[in-house]
């Protein structure tokens, strides 16, 4: 059984229908990802899957748990987090208070001071800047600290909504390796991004997002050779 | 030393104001609704505190009227806002001055419209370098100080004051750290009740007389104090807090402008909103696109 199971996701926002009852699964160790134009219900995938939006129908089911209708916070204690889209720091809070709320649902302090020091080390310029008030990180900065605060909960599941976004392309080059490097470390991974062409060459399996409906999927390699995908989403 | 006095007594009004204007804020910034109700839980203490005044015993009749307001602001919270998550804020603000109406006319069927008179305890007054100062004032200016600095502590220390101030600037990202955002609202109504009944308690001490409309003014000028300091602020509350208190003491010693003291504290307010329309020290929140 799959990690993730989405089935018939249907999603409202008042009267217009965002999600038209899409299905796809994550399996455990993979990384897959979901590409669509801007408006194609992405980030509305996303944030209802985690339970930040309510769904109207269809059902999630997370490793063996049905959790359509568990609140956010139960999710993410049953180890699926998720980097937002503008990854949404607190902007007020240290760099090391970030982190520390990324380990909400953590209360041992050892196994906190151990994942502290596993991120201080993937990341160094966190710390480095880590008394730093986190709202005056750079984009590449604050980019990195949202990756390091949804990897100290220890997800199962990762799910990260368009961490390329805004940032130089040697930052997202960068940005790719991370998530390999944190998929190599056993972290299940869900991407959704609009750079189709990065995203397809480390994923394992893709689907293609329009207009609410699921159009195509397969696997990294066939996507990125597709016809329809090469037209629509890499340029020709 | 009669400035010496004043000031003194504008502190201690300053901190009761405080420490109403905190709940205010801390509700405003966690829950981002404007609790209308929120003075009358100060009324609804002086009451408990009267009622368990009849076996004169102070020290439980605080404990009792701490206690029952935290109930009753958790209670109202549960019953008349959080079923009003995520609907327009101008719905929750009717309903918030409905239970504020609720509360008032309770307390009028429940102790009849005449003023009840409760003495807490008399402490009597001290020569202070030749000023004439109430321990009451003293202990309620030092009570305020402690609060103000424990919850500083709190909400920057602790794990769940950090989770405040995570729900406070983003809820849903709050909710992404697994935050029980719910338990943080009831969390913040439970503390800025608790705030309130000793709000009531000293205020008590002030003026030894409750009605059903004890919490209307301190209510209105606490809401005033938290807008000046920048209302979602902490440190903004304490500070627009003693503000007000000192205008209010230094302006009732000054016969020509002592009738007009409302009107100068709420004139200050729109001063200040004029100048800097987020208050002293509240915080642009940056428009989400």
């Amino acid at each position: 059984m799959a990690l993730l199971e989405v089935n018939q996701l249907e999603v409202y926002y008042g009267v217009i229908c965002a999600l038209k009852g899409i299905s796809f699964e994550v399996g455990e160790g993979e990384i897959v990802t979901l590409i669509g134009a801007n408006g194609a219900g992405k980030t509305t995938t996303m944030q209802s899957v985690v339970g930040l939006i309510p769904k109207r129908g269809g059902t999630v089911t997370f490793d063996g748990h049905d959790v359509t209708k568990t609140p956010c916070h139960k999710i993410v204690q049953l180890g699926m987090t998720q980097v937002p889209e503008g990854r949404r720091i607190f902007q007020e809070l240290t760099v090391y208070e970030n982190l520390m709320m990324g380990a909400y649902t953590n209360k041992d302090k050892a196994s906190f001071k151990r994942d502290l020091e596993a991120i201080y080390t993937r990341f160094p310029r966190l710390a480095e800047r880590k008394g730093q008030i986190a709202g005056t990180l750079s984009g590449g900065e604050q980019q990195m600290l949202a990756m390091g605060r949804a990897i100290m909960s220890h997800p199962k599941l990762l799910m990260l909504d368009e961490p390329s976004m805004g940032l130089s392309p040697l930052l997202v080059d960068q940005v790719f390796e991370i998530i390999k490097d944190i998929n190599r470390d056993g972290t299940t991974v869900l991407l959704v991004e609009q750079n189709a062409g990065k995203s397809l060459a480390i994923s394992d399996r893709a689907y293609v997002l329009e207009n609410g409906n699921i159009v195509l999927s397969g696997t990294g390699k066939e996507l990125a050779a597709s016809e329809m995908v090469r037209k629509a989403y890499l340029g020709g | 030393m009669e400035i010496l006095s004043t000031f003194i007594n504008g502190f201690s009004l300053g901190g009761i104001y405080a420490m109403i204007a905190l709940g205010y804020t801390m509700v405003y910034g966690i829950a981002k609704m404007l609790n209308f109700a929120h003075g009358d839980i100060i009324m609804v203490g002086g009451y408990v505190i009267y009622v368990f005044m009849l076996f004169s015993n102070p020290i439980l009749a605080i404990a009792m009227a701490v206690l029952f307001c935290i109930l009753l602001g958790v209670l109202i919270e549960k019953i008349a806002y959080k079923p009003l998550r995520g609907a327009s804020p101008l719905a929750v603000l009717i309903t918030a001055i409905g239970v504020s109406y609720l509360l008032q006319s309770l307390a009028q069927i429940v102790f009849g419209s005449a003023n009840k008179m409760v003495v807490v305890y008399d402490f009597g007054a001290v020569k202070f370098l030749g000023a004439n100062v109430q321990i009451s004032s003293l202990l309620t200016l030092g009570v305020a100080v402690v609060v103000m600095a424990a919850l500083t502590l709190f909400v920057k220390y602790t794990r769940l004051g950090r989770a405040m101030i995570a729900v406070s600037e983003d809820r849903g990202a709050a909710q992404l750290m697994g935050i029980n955002v719910n338990r943080i609202i009831t969390v913040t109504f439970a503390i800025g009740s608790a705030l309130a009944a000793l709000a009531g308690l000293f205020y008590l001490f002030k003026a030894p007389s409750i009605s059903s409309t004890l919490g209307a003014m301190p209510g209105i000028k606490a809401f005033t104090a938290a807008v000046i300091g920048g209302i979602g602020s902490i440190p903004g509350a304490m500070l627009g807090g003693l503000l007000l208190g000192i205008v209010e003491s230094v302006s009732y010693k000054i016969t020509v402008i002592a009738p007009y003291t409302d009107a100068i504290e709420f004139s200050i307010l729109i001063l200040i909103l004029l100048v800097r329309p987020t208050g002293f020290l509240g915080k642009k929140r940056r428009e989400k696109v």
